[in-house]
This record gives structure tokens, C-alpha cells and sequence, in this order.
């Protein structure tokens, strides 16, 4: 109970709000996401990993010119920088000179820093693609389970656990083993960086698919959207025009902080020998290349801080936006 | 429809949520959060609904406008049934009902403007309008003290009084003919209450509108309501003309909430005989039989814990729910009182 109100002087004159109104010409508001990329100015960190992450992007668009200019094509052999007595490389430190910025790989002298730059459009391509179908299928499922509820959130909430329960990596090695050399139109390493996309793709829904049905489940009760309903709004529009502006944050921020999950994802199966197939370069595959010239430490450095550099600049990146969009989440 | 008939009329509405239990949801219980009430409002007044957290007054306001189904009884909007109406035939009835909410932080999208939140209801109902729905909306901003420039703002840029006027502007952008207010003002400071009341009095003058006004504040219950129905329980136990209920409460609920009202004159405070009543509300899982407020009452005998007490009138228009009714004309006995209903 709060005090006696003094209701009786002229409402007409005690609005000190509207003073803030102002006059003349219209103000234009700052939106949450404005506000959101002004905070995200100001982390120094984050903006370092953003700007690694622009790089990395540039450098897979461009990587063609960019191997043009400053190394050999990706597949060729240099059969002269090895010593055909050891099988090593030649030279130096790996075999690296101007010619040969990061060195030479053993046995048939590829330029590794051509296979590395080759080797991020292939890690980005399958890390983007790859979150771009789980944020539509986790997106779609989550919101399905977290508005409708009932025993449509039932039957989502049991798919997620199962999901997350299976053995995606023993699962993804069986399935390497039988995918064709054609199909959908793909043949060789065109089909199997498809089929990654979509089985990584299709394996990690459920993290954004949590996300996003927890978000909703919230903002189901909030009461802009009992507001939309009381005005006669269909569903469609609640979930488009009420719930999905609201989970457009969440979304970005988590789908930044898959990506690499995703990219490690790949690196892991081609390591293995069951993702993208040699001679196609990948950072996975060199790796796993590497592993057999422990002594040449150049040819393991060079694709594992590859790995490392990528998916430490979107962590930094996608914490850094987590921060902006939602300060409360420390 | 006849000058008498009333706007809004409900007939014995009940809402129970169900409890469930287990694997395969077997049903163990109900909340009774509204147990059979009935009220009329007509036009162009007020009623006043007052009770305490829980009593089922939220949950009043939320049938009236369907956004909820009742399990029993019936509401009738101008002549019409739309207790069980699908929301698809509810979507055009809704223009003439509309809602003001109680949180004004959680009531509006934060990710849309004041033009987007307040121009919503055009859209949603395909309305159009002369000038265009910026224009529109531009002049409710301005009917309800903000200012046009507003438009392209966001709520967070807004005070919490400001924010309700937003909300109140929503709410009238289809010129309804009834509002249901459920706790407008109390999630407000003091001092923006005061406005926000006399706004919601200036704009029912000035559009001839109809409220059902929810709150558990006496004294704003008092000032704007020209009725006003108590709550306790799920069910109604008085209603009467604001004038005689709080000067002649029969209900001793009533008498006990009305006694509760801070007095800021320490005199007058003094010589006060404030009613404390003993214990909590019991749950609506498992109400009291019969007169539900026996458990808490002192005047409580026998018969009312086996004869539920009718809503029954007793002077012009005032009507309780007693056996043993408070400030009564002449003293009716617990069988008179009975037999009424």
C-alpha cells in the first residue's frame, strides 16, 4: 500500500515528463542494437578478434590472387627444394625463403603458406555454412518448442537430448566411409564438403535450438506479446514481428561462438582422415600430414596456428558481442 | 441495444487451472482462480476491482478480454457471447475491447518504436486511416501527453510513466469502447500515479470510454471508480457504488481492507480500531468450504462454514456476500440472510 495519493491538482499542468519531449524537428531514437555496436566500439579485444576475423574472411575470398602473388599453386611439387636423400626440405628453418614464405612441405616440396591460404576457404566455408543450417534448423525448432509449448516442446526437447547425445564423431566417421563419389549433382570434394556442411550443420542445432527456446519460453510471457494478442494478432505475426526481433541478438552472438566450434569440427574429421580427402589442402589434413615429420616442427606449426589463430579470433570476437548485446550476462 | 443493457456482462465465470501430475498428466487438482462471479458494467463507467495478490483479479481481467478461456459461465460483450468464441471471430470484437497492462517494462517490445508499438493495432487489424497511421499515431502521442517528435523512439528511452502513456496510447489507437486496466498504475512511482489516473478520468470524459479498472490500491480504486466489486478468493464478496462501500463496507473482508488504509493523520490514526486478520489467504487449490473468508473472519459461526452466504442485495444496488453483514440497515438473521439466495 502506498501513501495517500494527492489526486486533486490539475493533471493538465503536473507533467513534468513532457518537458523532455523538446521542440521542433524529430528526434531519432537509438535502438538496442545501436546502442549494442557502440559498446562493442569501445572493447578493444573484441574489435581485435572482429579485425582477425574480416582478415581471415578477406584472405579466403582473395585466396586465389593471394596465392598468385605470393606462393606456387596449392598441388604443385617442388621436387627440387627436397633433399632426395632424407626426403626433407632443402633448406633452412623448413625450406623457407622469400620464394617460400612459410616453407616447403617433406617428401613433395608443396609451399605450405599456398596450402594454408587454400586451406581457410575450405575451413570457413564448411565452419559459416555449417552454422548457417543449425541457426535455421535450431532457430525454427526453438521457436516452435519454446512458443507452442505442450507436448510440441516435448517432442523437441526429447529430439535435442537425443542430439546431443549421439556419437556425432564415430557417427560422422562411419558416414565418410560411404559417402559416394557423385551425388546431387557434387562429385569428389565438392560433395563431401556438402555433406559435411550438413552433417555438421544438421549435429550442432540443438546448442542454438536450447538458445533460442529458452529466449522464447521468456519472451512468450512478457506482456508486449499478451498486448499483440489482445489486439487480435495472429501467431505468425507475434513470432515474426514480437519474439524474433528479440532473439536476432542471442542468435548472432551464439552463431559466432559456433563457428569455430565448427571449423575445429572439420579440422578434427579431416585430421582423421575422414573429412575433406588429399590432395585437396585443409588445415585438418595437414596436420595430420605433419604428424608422421615430428621432427620438422615448421609443417605442424604453421596449420595449428592456422587453427588456433581462427578459432581464438571468433571466440574473442563472439564474447565481445555477447557483452554488447546483453551486459546483464556477467 | 437499450440504454439499460449493460456493456459487459458476466454470468457465473469460472477459471480453473488444472494440476497435473505424473507422466501422462492425470489431474490432481484445480486452481479455482476464478470461482463463479458475476458483473455487469454499462457504459461509460467505471468498476473498480480490488482484492489481494491472488485473489483472482488478474486472472478477471485476462477472461473478460480472452485472453484466457473460461471453464464455466459466460461473458457477453455488447449483446454478444464470446465466453468460447475461436480467437478468428474474437479478432474483429477486439477493436471495440482493448487492455492497458500493468508493467509498463515488459508491456512494450523493446525492439520497436513508439510509431512500430503504438501503430501496431492498425496493422494488426487492417485498419486504415486518413492521414496515414504516422499521423495517427502522432495524434494519440499527443492526446495522451507525449509528443509527436516521440515517433521514432524506443521505450528504454522513456520514463516508467512516460512508457505507460505509451501503453495507454496502444490501447485507445482503435478507439475502444471498454478497457480493462489490470493494475495500470502500480508498478508506478507515487508521484506518476497521480497523472496516470487523471489521464486515464480526462481520456474517459473526453472518448466516453468504459473501464474495468483491476488494482489493489484502495485509494486509487476509490478515486477514479464510480463502482467497485471485492474480490477474495476467486469470488466476489461485495460490490456496491464506491460512495456507500467505502463508507458503509458490509463485508468484513471489506471492513478489514478498508481499515488497512494508511491514514497520514496521527490523530485520526489514533483513535482508528484497525482489523487485523489472523493468518494467510488459504490456498485456491483447496478453498475453505462455504463462505470462504471463515477461516479468517470474526464474526465466523457455524453456518458459515456449511452455507455458502449468495451475493445478495441489500440497499440500493450494495451487494455482499454475508451471513452476518457489517453497517446493515436492520440486522438480517443468518436464515433470512440464507434464504435470499
Amino acid at each position: 500500500m502506498t501513501a495517500p495519493l494527492d489526486v486533486s491538482g490539475s493533471a493538465a499542468e503536473a507533467h513534468p515528463e513532457s518537458v523532455l519531449a523538446g521542440a521542433g524537428k524529430a528526434i531519432q531514437g537509438r535502438s538496442l542494437t545501436r546502442i549494442a555496436w557502440m559498446r562493442l566500439r569501445r572493447d578493444k579485444v573484441a574489435l581485435a578478434g572482429g579485425g582477425v576475423v574480416v582478415l581471415l574472411i578477406l584472405v579466403a575470398i582473395f585466396s586465389t590472387p593471394i596465392i598468385a602473388a605470393f606462393g606456387h599453386p596449392p598441388l604443385e611439387f617442388h621436387q627440387d627444394q627436397i633433399d632426395p636423400a632424407t626426403l626433407l626440405p632443402k633448406g633452412s628453418f623448413g625450406g623457407m625463403s622469400a620464394e617460400y614464405l612459410l616453407g616447403v612441405e617433406p617428401v613433395n616440396g608443396r609451399d605450405i603458406f599456398s596450402r594454408i591460404v587454400a586451406g581457410a576457404w575450405i575451413s570457413l566455408l564448411i565452419g559459416f555454412l555449417a552454422t548457417v543450417v543449425s541457426v535455421i534448423i535450431g532457430t525454427v525448432l526453438g521457436v516452435i518448442a519454446g512458443y507452442f509449448g505442450g507436448w510440441v516442446d516435448q517432442v523437441i526437447g526429447r529430439l535435442m537430448d537425443v542430439f546431443l547425445a549421439f556419437p556425432l564423431l564415430v557417427f560422422a566417421i562411419a558416414l565418410a566411409g560411404v559417402i559416394p563419389d557423385q551425388g546431387f549433382g557434387l562429385e569428389g570434394n565438392g560433395l563431401r564438403i556438402a555433406m559435411l556442411i550438413f552433417i555438421i550443420g544438421f549435429f550442432s542445432w540443438p546448442s542454438i535450438g536450447r538458445i533460442v527456446r529458452g529466449q522464447t519460453l521468456s519472451l512468450r510471457e512478457r506482456e508486449f506479446v499478451d498486448a499483440a494478442k489482445s489486439l487480435g494478432a495472429r501467431h505468425g505475426y507475434i513470432i515474426f514481428r514480437e519474439v524474433l526481433p528479440n532473439l536476432m541478438a542471442p542468435i548472432l552472438v551464439y552463431a559466432t561462438l559456433l563457428i569455430p566450434t565448427n571449423i575445429l569440427f572439420e579440422a578434427s574429421l579431416s585430421f582423421l582422415g575422414v573429412g575433406i580427402n588429399p590432395p585437396t589442402p585443409t588445415w585438418g589434413g595437414m596436420l595430420s600430414e605433419a604428424v608422421r615429420f615430428y621432427t620438422l616442427p615448421h609443417f605442424v606449426i604453421f596449420p595449428g596456428l592456422a587453427i588456433f589463430i581462427t578459432v581464438l579470433a571468433f571466440n574473442l570476437f563472439g564474447d565481445g558481442l555477447r557483452d554488447a548485446f546483453d551486459p546483464r550476462a556477467h | 441495444m437499450s440504454e439499460n443493457e449493460p456493456l459487459l456482462s458476466v454470468q457465473n465465470m469460472e477459471k480453473h487451472f488444472p494440476v497435473t501430475k505424473g507422466l501422462f498428466k492425470r489431474q490432481v487438482g484445480a486452481v479455482k482462480a476464478v470461482d463463479g462471479i458475476s458483473f455487469e458494467v454499462f457504459k461509460g463507467e467505471t468498476l473498480g476491482l480490488v482484492g489481494e495478490s491472488g485473489c483472482g483479479k488478474s486472472t478477471t481481467g485476462r477472461l473478460v478480454t480472452r485472453l484466457l478461456e473460461p471453464t464455466a459461465g459466460k461473458i457477453v460483450f455488447e449483446g454478444e457471447d464470446i465466453s468460447h468464441m475461436s480467437q478468428g471471430r474474437l479478432r474483429p470484437l477486439r477493436r471495440d475491447m482493448q487492455m492497458i497492462f500493468q508493467d509498463p517494462y515488459s508491456s512494450l517490445n523493446p525492439r520497436h518504436t513508439v510509431g512500430a508499438i503504438v501503430g501496431a493495432p492498425f496493422r494488426i487489424q487492417g485498419v486504415k486511416t486518413e492521414n496515414g497511421v504516422k499521423k495517427a499515431v502522432q495524434d494519440i502521442l499527443e492526446l495522451v501527453g507525449l509528443s509527436p517528435e516521440h515517433y521514432n523512439r524506443y521505450p528504454h528511452e522513456f520514463s516508467g510513466g512516460q512508457r505507460q502513456r505509451i501503453g495507454i496510447a496502444r490501447t485507445l489507437a482503435l478507439k475502444p469502447k471498454l478497457i480493462i486496466a489490470d493494475e495500470p498504475v502500480s508498478a508506478l512511482d507515487v508521484s506518476i500515479q497521480a497523472q496516470v489516473v487523471n489521464l486515464l478520468e480526462d481520456l474517459q470524459k473526453e472518448l466516453d470510454l468504459t473501464y474495468v479498472v483491476i488494482a489493489h490500491d484502495l485509494s486509487v480504486v476509490r478515486h477514479i471508480s464510480d463502482r467497485v466489486a471485492v474480490m477474495y478468493l476467486g469470488k466476489i464478496v461485495e460490490i456496491a457504488d464506491r460512495k456507500r462501500l467505502y463508507s458503509a463496507p458490509m463485508h468484513p473482508y471489506t471492513n478489514a481492507l478498508m481499515s488497512a488504509v494508511p491514514v497520514p493523520d496521527p490523530k485520526v490514526r489514533r483513535d482508528r480500531e484497525r482489523i487485523r486478520l489472523k493468518g494467510d489467504v488459504p490456498s485456491p487449490l483447496n478453498p475453505p468450504p462455504a463462505c470462504r473468508f471463515h477461516t479468517r473472519c470474526w464474526k465466523a459461526q457455524e453456518i458459515c462454514k456449511k452455507v455458502e452466504p449468495p451475493l445478495a442485495e441489500m440497499v440500493g444496488g450494495h451487494q455482499v456476500a454475508c451471513h452476518f453483514p457489517e453497517n446493515a440497515p436492520e440486522v438480517p438473521t443468518a436464515e433470512s440472510a440464507a434464504k435470499t439466495g
